[in-house]
């Protein structure tokens, strides 16, 4: 199959796809977007989380060849190369980051919480991101990451 | 060799009767982990996300009714109006997967795939909801306990459409809850859902057989004995009613739990929303 998807702004053909590969897969095997991680491919882990038309999704979950005519957000997309977003920003100052395989997915998610609930609570932190699997950190910089760009974004500090 | 994604329902009806053996895919969150995981192996597809009449609910509250499209996701489902509208489903879809699985993930997916521990089920089975298939030809209408006749196994024909399902809007107490391995993200090794009508109610378990089990014998146990106007229900009948709860079970051994466990979660979950409802 030859189809054209909209990737972070950009029209990329994909083409010899077959018929049930994933948007993970075709972003990372066909148009070398490595960002976005595969790790369990079934949804568990979150380490492939992109945005489809807005809204928070696993990439592995998402049939490519079904996201024609939509607008895929990755982690390439969030920010131009250099000049990280105010969340990518946190996870370094807060030391959010270790390993850095679930990083991707946690930045895509922390940006789509914080459009959603500006002010959110620890709680609400934690079951936001309860899709997103960190086996380094304990989450508790992750956490406090989200919580630093929600004050700045209110101009608390 | 084929993926059509019609962005209109008559498209979408066309499209499935043109290629009656095609896999319907709406969110994609059980049968994408098939196709990553070599499974299955999909020749055509109709991916079903993007048609918008299959997006919208209808409540009509003359005949007390909601009608939810096939395509409602459960994070749409977890949030009001749909919340207030049917407390127990709304349970049950906060309790699906993770918040990106719920964006993709719809009720049609979950009436279709037919799981036995799929979570919005055992409320849908409790609510005696109704299944809207619809082919070129016409519409018709599925009580949900005929829907579903094994696991993974429903009535539906090649050429029909899930398009909609349809709960009433009711008063009384209803709830679901679940057992898993552990708290967030996961499938469910036992489930239970109570509905309570003036009079009567109503209990359907997920998890603890082929198909979606109404514990007739503990329901009409609990309508016969409980105290509906002071909303009271006696320590006995709440342990009578969960005997009979498990007795109704039909749990099987597998990779996820043993059926002794899950025989003696199911009785566990049903005394526990028996209580919540009549306190």
């Amino acid at each position: 199959m030859i189809y054209t998807l909209h990737v972070n702004g950009d029209a990329r053909e994909v083409r010899d796809a077959a018929v049930g590969e994933s948007l993970l897969f075709v972003l990372r095997e066909r148009l070398g977007l490595m960002g976005s991680k595969g790790a369990c491919e079934q949804g568990e882990c979150g380490s492939c989380s992109v945005l489809v038309d807005g809204n928070l999704v696993c990439g592995c979950l998402v049939l490519a060849a079904g996201a024609v005519g939509q607008e895929i957000t990755t982690i390439e997309g969030v920010a131009p190369e250099g000049s990280p977003s105010d969340v990518q920003q946190a996870f370094v100052d807060a030391g959010a980051v270790q390993c850095g395989f679930c990083t991707p997915g946690l930045i895509m998610a922390a940006h789509a919480l914080l459009e959603r609930s500006p002010s959110p609570t620890e709680l609400e932190i934690r079951e936001e991101l309860s899709g997103n699997i960190c086996r380094c950190t304990g989450y508790g910089r992750i956490i406090d990451a989200v919580q630093r760009v929600a004050v700045v974004r209110r101009g608390d500090a | 060799m084929s993926v059509v994604v019609p962005t209109s329902l008559a498209d979408a009806l066309r499209a499935v009767a043109d290629d009656p053996d095609a896999i319907v895919l709406a969110g994609g969150t059980d049968l994408m982990v098939e196709f990553n995981e070599g499974r299955r192996r999909p020749s055509s597809i109709v991916a079903v996300h993007r048609v918008p009449e299959l997006s919208t609910w209808h409540h009509d509250p003359v005949a007390g009714t909601l009608r939810i499209g096939a395509g409602v996701t459960y994070d749409e489902i977890e949030r009001d109006p749909i919340a207030r509208w049917v407390p127990a489903l709304s349970q049950a879809a906060r309790t699906v997967g993770s918040p990106q699985i719920r964006h993709a993930a719809t009720i049609g997916g979950n009436v279709g795939t037919a799981s036995p521990a799929g979570d919005g089920l055992p409320v849908l089975a409790a609510l005696d909801a109704v299944v809207e298939l619809t082919h070129e030809r016409g519409v018709r209408l599925v009580p949900f306990g005929d829907f579903m006749v094994g696991p993974k196994r429903t009535v539906r024909q090649p050429g029909e459409l899930i398009t909609a399902v349809t709960v009433p809007v009711l008063s009384g107490y209803q709830g679901y809850t679940k057992v898993g391995v552990r708290n967030a993200m996961v499938i469910a090794t036992a489930s239970v859902a109570l509905v309570v009508r003036p009079g009567a109610v109503a209990i359907a378990l997920g998890s603890v057989g082929p198909t979606i089990i109404r514990c007739h014998d503990a329901e009409a146990l609990v309508s016969a004995h409980a105290d509906f106007e002071a909303c009271r229900v006696s320590d006995d009948v709440v342990h009578e009613a969960a005997e009979l709860v498990r007795a109704a079970a039909r749990p099987i051994d597998d990779h996820r739990s043993t059926a002794a466990y899950r025989r003696h979660a199911v009785g566990v979950l049903a005394a526990r929303l028996l209580r919540r409802a009549f306190q």
